[in-house]
């Protein structure tokens, strides 16, 4: 049985739920999945792994005292040595993108992120290049390969067994001239983009901050997380970390509003993989119109009071 | 105290991109220097302009074309550059090991910068190697920074909503984010000088690297193809706003 590292993560006291997702890609016969959860207590999380296939949870603590990318990723490897793993999945996620790399530069492993399809056996992936307007098939080389997996590509599918807790005791070496001053949270980013199932974006139609405020009431409804365009951002209406391009967040909803966007070629390089795209815009000829599923030619104004109306008396 | 900007010489966000053969672009478009460099350039710039450091260095590992998008990093502020040569395509396992060795030829370095991320491989990973192969700490997607002789504290923009504040001993490596600043685009006369600012080419043939073990290699580009079949949704508002529900309902099974 070849053990495949699955680097968990957390979200208020949950696992994130494309993690399953990623358990569920990663199952094969001559496998055993191998949980690896960082500094949270594994207990609460065992359960939920063992219906997605996992055998072994390692419950990893670190002297770390809260979030430290260094420390956690030095204690992955140190985790992966001690359970003879060579193949490390994880998300593309904020945490992610902070750890992997870090493992994959410590092993001097080979990395992709962002894998679109993985086969596990022939190291070899499909990641998007030039922002999104290629597919690559990269084929890696080494003796331990990390791979990052883009959210919800692979549907979560249960698959229950047993596992066994290990617990993981990691001490940090010291003098690594890194060090952790504070974790800020403002709490606004309740809902991470790359992971959300839902996302309503709005651009240059939304015309000013206070008008974002439209988008949150309707997403509030569908738990969805709330994205913007480039010329939103840059005109200071929201936050970079809400931006949705080449050059911001790359998405993988299963629906993606865009809300007075026109879509340019770098807006399409982080959207053009959700499943199903609605667009609303006065302007019937702009790009988004063209290279979505559903397309309302309106005014934002009137549509998204409706909408917030209708999605408040759904009953679910 | 010397400032290093690694640079990456890209297509333009908005070019066409055709596949060439297997694994292979059409090089015939604008390149331009990867947009993340330019946050990091410009937060050099300003950190030598406020008196901190002696020279900013350049660093790029490219096909002799990625000379401009030096002249463009020396446009915007760095005194000279280097330029390790190669006819082909490497992964950032390559990119780093000859980033770390011209850096470590050059000189001593203080604050080391990258973009957080190219544009076109979109890796995410070749600062943290560097990092790891010049034995020095690293933080990316920085937006903001604070450095003196002992170090930087950074300001990393993890998530929406979650900024962690580090502090990292010189030398170190800083992955610049967007948030960083507002690139100092360069003015003509910034662009004459630059024309006389020396480009040190370096062939990576010659470089002492170890032949690593492990690699990414491209075996397939295609384009990504986008076909969607756009349906109009019309009505009042009200109307709209209930098709949109049921789509949500029905289709995307999401409520």
């Amino acid at each position: 049985m070849q053990p495949i590292g699955l680097l968990i993560e957390f979200k208020g006291g949950q696992i994130k739920p494309a993690n399953f997702g990623m358990a569920t890609a990663a199952r094969a016969e001559n496998r055993q999945l191998v949980a690896l959860v960082v500094d949270t207590p594994a207990n609460d999380a065992k359960a939920a792994l063992e219906a997605y296939g996992v055998t072994r949870v390692v419950n990893i603590r670190t002297d770390s005292n809260g979030w430290n990318p260094a420390v956690h990723a030095a204690a992955v490897v140190a985790a992966m040595q001690e359970n003879g793993i060579t193949t490390l999945i994880g998300l593309t996620s904020p945490t992610g993108r902070e750890l992997l790399p870090r493992v994959a530069a410590r092993l001097d492993a080979p990395l992709v992120m962002d894998c679109i399809d993985i086969d596990l056996d022939a190291h070899r992936v499909k990641t998007s290049q030039y922002s999104g307007k290629t597919i690559a098939t990269i084929s890696m080389t080494g003796s331990h390969f990390i791979y990052g997996m883009r959210a919800n590509v692979v549907a979560p599918e249960e698959a229950p067994a047993a596992a066994e807790v290990i617990d993981f005791p990691f001490a940090a070496d010291q003098g690594s001239g890194f060090e952790v001053i504070e974790t800020r949270t403002d709490g606004s980013g309740s809902q991470h983009l790359a992971e959300s199932d839902i996302i309503i974006s709005g651009g240059r139609g939304l015309k000013n901050a206070e008008n974002f405020k439209l988008l949150f009431d309707c997403a509030r409804h569908l738990n969805a997380a709330v994205g913007a365009s480039r010329v939103a951002v840059d005109n200071g209406w929201v936050p970079y970390a809400m931006q949705v391009g080449q050059t911001g967040v790359k998405v993988n909803p299963k629906v993606y509003m865009a809300v007075g966007i026109s879509g340019s070629i770098q807006h399409f390089a982080g959207m053009k993989t959700a499943k199903t795209v609605i667009a609303i815009n006065t302007d019937a000829k702009a790009a988004i119109m063209a290279n979505c599923d559903y397309f309302v030619v309106g005014d934002l104004f009137d549509i998204l009071p409706a909408l917030e109306k209708a999605l408040a008396s759904v009953k679910r | 105290m010397n400032i290093y900007v690694c640079v990456k010489h890209v297509p333009d966000s908005a070019a066409t991109i055709t596949v060439e053969g297997d694994n292979a672009i059409n090089e015939k478009i604008t390149w331009l220097m990867n947009p993340y460099d330019e946050h990091a350039l410009t937060e050099a710039a300003r950190i030598k302009a406020a008196g901190k450091a002696v020279e900013i260095v350049a660093v790029c590992l490219g096909k002799p074309a990625a000379e401009n998008t030096l002249r463009s990093a020396m446009a915007m502020g760095a005194d000279r550059s280097i330029l390790i040569e190669t006819d082909q395509y490497h992964d950032s396992i390559i990119t780093a090991r000859a980033l770390a060795a011209a850096i470590r030829k050059d000189g001593t370095p203080w604050i080391i910068f990258t973009g957080k991320e190219s544009i076109d491989s979109e890796g995410m990973q070749t600062q943290f190697r560097l990092a790891q192969h010049l034995g020095l700490p690293v933080a990316t997607n920085v937006i903001k920074i604070n450095a003196d002789s002992g170090g930087v504290t950074v300001e990393c923009e993890r998530e929406a909503g979650t900024i962690d504040v580090y502090r990292m001993a010189a030398p170190c490596v800083v992955g610049a984010g967007k948030g960083l600043n507002n690139p100092n685009y360069p003015t003509f006369p910034d662009i004459v000088r630059s024309r006389k600012k020396p480009v040190k080419r370096i062939d990576l043939a010659e470089q002492a690297i170890d032949r690593p073990a492990a690699g990414m290699q491209i075996r397939e580009l295609v384009p990504a193809v986008e076909q969607r079949t756009p349906k109009a949704l019309a009505g009042s508002a009200a109307d709209i706003a209930a098709q949109i529900v049921d789509i949500l309902k029905n289709e995307a099974k999401v409520i």
